[in-house]
């Protein structure tokens, strides 16, 4: 069972009164993934929102030790720490329980510039946890295209809408055959928290990727980041799952997506609430960019359910 | 172990308002009507400037960002977004 609101922890890792635009899902994830891992964490952050949002010095908006690092290296820089921490142990310089390290880092610096470092370390089993928080575009910057924007996105990169289909990066990190990978989003608080702490308590690299509704790259009312979120699940655009020791396991919804139980929702209606597509869908080739994208979905969720009955 | 120098030491501390007062970005002022409000926790959960509390269910205004997340996630409809003056 999914644990319940009034049952998470009231650690707040993440400081009222922080840089973050109002609204903002990178921040309403980290709150969740803040009562899941507690104090005793140390943070990796890539250039990013999320380090825009921690504020001005001398002051902090996040409660952990924050390591601000170069875009590529999260992967590295993660693995480096975790090293010097076990040393300390083994020398009697630290005591008690190790404290769990995490990066926290955009798609930007996960699936194109961070993708090589963070595949190092996969490969290494490094004891380290990798959050992507997917805002499917680079945010910070004013929204230019990354890996993980989708097929007919507007970005200031793609005026005309991206031409590609995103890729499956949660898919990528699982065919490193680490022992854990998840996917989350902000709607969902209690499987989010409930995949963070199976993580904590994993030891070797664990990457969890959280779909993050960004009302400015997106273009919506920022008081609909939580809705959209959930209209990404339930139409499929989004998939909750979850793979221990390779073994992947769907979570509700998503599950009944899969095992067909229940129909997901057609796109249309996900699509026609942001501006980063709707902008584009006036024309004449509407209904066929719309296929496009619905193509896109029905693919994936095609290629999830069938990918999920290999249990080698 | 070796001492602590200036230089080794962190730039910035945890501390709230480190993005400054952020009430004052607010346009609508989240008003909770405890008549209706069955405390659920929803708008808690969702804030993502942690500046609900979650039992009392009152807000900090020095830092709420006005963002509307809890209105729209409120499922008895106990809180309305009120323009600013
Ligand atoms: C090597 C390097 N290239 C470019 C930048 C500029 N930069 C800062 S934040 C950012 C966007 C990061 O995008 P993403 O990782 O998706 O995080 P988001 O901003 O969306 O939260 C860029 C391009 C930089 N700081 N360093
Ligand atoms: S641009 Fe989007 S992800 Fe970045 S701080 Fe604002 S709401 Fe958050
Ligand atoms: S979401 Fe609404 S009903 Fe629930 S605690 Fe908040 S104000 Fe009260
Ligand atoms: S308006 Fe936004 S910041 Fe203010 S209490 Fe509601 S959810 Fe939190
Ligand atoms: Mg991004």
């Amino acid at each position: 069972m999914t644990t319940s609101i009034k049952k998470l922890p009231d650690t707040e890792q993440v400081l009222s009164g922080n840089g973050a635009c109002g609204g903002c899902p990178a921040t309403m994830a980290l709150r969740m993934v803040g009562k899941a891992l507690g104090t005793n964490a140390i943070m990796l952050l890539t250039p990013a929102c999320s380090v825009a949002s921690m504020g001005m010095t001398p002051k902090l908006g996040y409660n952990w030790p924050c390591i601000n690092i170069c875009f590529a290296t999260a992967g590295a820089s993660a693995s480096g720490i975790t090293h010097a921490i076990e040393i300390m142990k083994e020398k009697g310089r630290l005591q008690g329980e190790l404290p769990t390290v995490f990066s926290w880092v955009g798609d930007g610096g996960t699936y194109d510039i961070g993708f090589q470092a963070l595949s190092a370390a996969a490969e290494r089993n490094e004891n380290i946890i990798h959050f992507c928080y997917n805002n499917e575009a680079y945010s910070n910057t004013g929204v230019q295209r990354s890996g993980a924007t989708p097929r007919g996105s507007f970005t200031t990169t793609t005026p005309t809408g991206k031409v590609q289909p995103k890729k499956n990066m949660p898919m990528l990190m699982l065919e490193h055959n680490i022992p854990y990978v998840a996917t989350a989003t902000v709607a969902y608080p209690g499987d989010l928290y409930d995949k963070v702490v199976k993580a904590k308590n994993i030891s070797g690299m664990k990457y969890i990727e959280i779909l993050a509704p960004c009302y400015l790259g997106w273009q919506f009312d920022m008081a609909d980041t939580v809705q959209m979120s959930r209209m990404a699940v339930r139409s499929g655009a989004w998939l909750l799952w979850e793979a221990e020791n390779g073994k992947i396991s769907f979570n509700s919804p998503s599950s009944h997506i899969i095992n067909g139980k229940r129909d997901a929702d057609p796109v249309n209606e996900y699509v026609m609430k942001q501006g980063r597509f709707n902008r584009l869908l006036n024309g004449a080739d509407a209904a066929r960019r719309i296929a496009e994208i619905q193509g896109d979905v029905d693919r994936e969720i095609a290629f999830m359910r069938e990918r999920a009955k290999i249990m080698i | 172990m070796k001492s602590v120098t200036k230089a080794y030491r962190p730039i910035s501390w945890p501390m709230k308002g480190a993005g400054g007062e952020t009430g004052t970005w607010r346009g609508h002022r989240p008003v909770v009507n405890s008549q209706i409000c069955t405390k659920c926790q929803f708008c808690w959960v969702y804030c993502p400037e942690a500046v609900i509390d979650r039992y009392e269910i009152t807000i900090d205004y020095r830092y709420c960002k006005g963002c509307g997340v809890c209105a729209a996630e409120c499922p008895t409809g106990a809180i309305s977004m009120e323009k600013e003056e």
